[in-house]
């Protein structure tokens, strides 16, 4: 039962060996897939951040704040819709997350064709999201919305909407990026002496990105 | 192929599952803009918001993200440490309180 006596070795190859002699806390876990998990844990902190600090500034303000259900309202044909574009890119996240779970499952089993496609089907619905985001921004830019003030109340408002809508559109469009270069791995067979976990590892990202919407959605736009 | 079959143990849900879960999500969705839609206010509006947000992030978490198939000591390791964010967002609330009645006093503001 005595464990096998490893050489010892000094310098950074020593370091690595000594850093990575640690037991295998997280069974049937593979390495990518903890490691996808624990850079979620930290983007999890980095929003968390945000969203207390969107918190605090909107707490103290002493300014009412913009009625974002009157701000993000659109008006289709003469019908005037509250929140309308919001609700249709949660709908958009929403389905191209389905999507992944699908082309994660069509991975399993191996079907290489039904999963390159689900993915980037997945790629194009949140490319459409980042497209609807840019469309929201110059509408709020054009309506004299900054970082430093706004007509329509609390200043802290543009500050909060620029840098958390930004950082979550940041990760969407990183996401679409990452979502085919997998995809494009897959159908070129670099994948096909795995069980296809990268699949797995890259929907990881982009249901937290979806996950982070969720928050958004109620905290920014619905409170 | 014996070694991949039992790889893939665990990870082999039907598709219906996922399906369902996105109808579940698409109608959650649904009702979380209707609060907004139907203009309720007050606590009924908070609680509301809160617990669709949450039905939701469970949802993804539990079954996109797999989790609910995996083994405790990696849930925990996962789910427990962002609870720290609750003492963040206490102690920002109680200063964000204390500013706001500083503005109020001392600038005359609100």
């Amino acid at each position: 039962m005595s464990a096998p006596v490893e050489q010892m070795n000094d310098g950074l190859r020593g370091a690595a060996q000594d850093w990575g002699s640690d037991k295998d806390a997280f069974k049937d876990v593979p390495w990518g897939k903890a490691m996808m998990w624990i850079f979620l844990l930290s983007d999890t902190f980095i929003f968390g951040c945000f969203l207390t600090s969107y918190m605090t500034v909107r707490m103290a303000a002493t300014e009412s704040w913009p009625l974002t259900s009157e701000v993000f309202a659109l008006t289709v044909s003469g019908v005037h819709v509250p929140l309308l574009l919001i609700a249709i890119m949660t709908f958009i996240l929403i389905t191209s997350s389905g999507t992944m779970a699908m082309a994660v499952n069509y991975g399993y089993r191996r079907n290489k064709n039904k999963a390159f496609w689900l993915i980037v089907a997945t790629a194009v619905l949140g490319a459409s999201f980042v497209g609807m985001q840019a469309f929201e921004w110059s509408k709020l830019i054009e309506e004299g919305v900054r970082p430093w003030g706004n007509p329509m109340g609390a200043a802290q408002f543009g500050a909060s909407f620029f840098m958390i809508t930004g950082f979550h559109g940041l990760h969407v469009s990183i996401g679409v990026i990452y979502l085919l270069t997998v995809a494009f791995k897959v159908r070129r067979g670099d994948y096909d002496h795995t069980n296809f976990e990268i699949i797995e590892i890259t929907g990881l990202y982009w249901h937290f990105v979806d996950l982070v919407w969720v928050f958004i959605f109620a905290f920014f736009y619905l409170w | 192929m014996a070694e991949l079959t039992q790889d893939e143990g665990g990870h082999q849900h039907p598709i219906g599952v996922y399906l369902k879960i996105w109808l579940l999500l698409f109608v959650l969705s649904m009702l979380s803009y209707m609060v907004d839609y139907l203009e309720f206010q007050g606590y009924l509006r908070w609680t509301l918001i809160l617990i669709f947000m949450a039905l939701k992030a469970g949802l993804i978490i539990a079954v996109f993200m797999h989790m609910m198939w995996e083994r405790l000591a990696f849930i925990y390791a996962i789910l427990l440490p962002p609870l720290c964010l609750l003492v963040l967002i206490a102690l920002m609330a109680v200063e964000a309180d204390y500013t706001y009645l500083m503005r109020v006093l001392y600038l005359g503001q609100g």
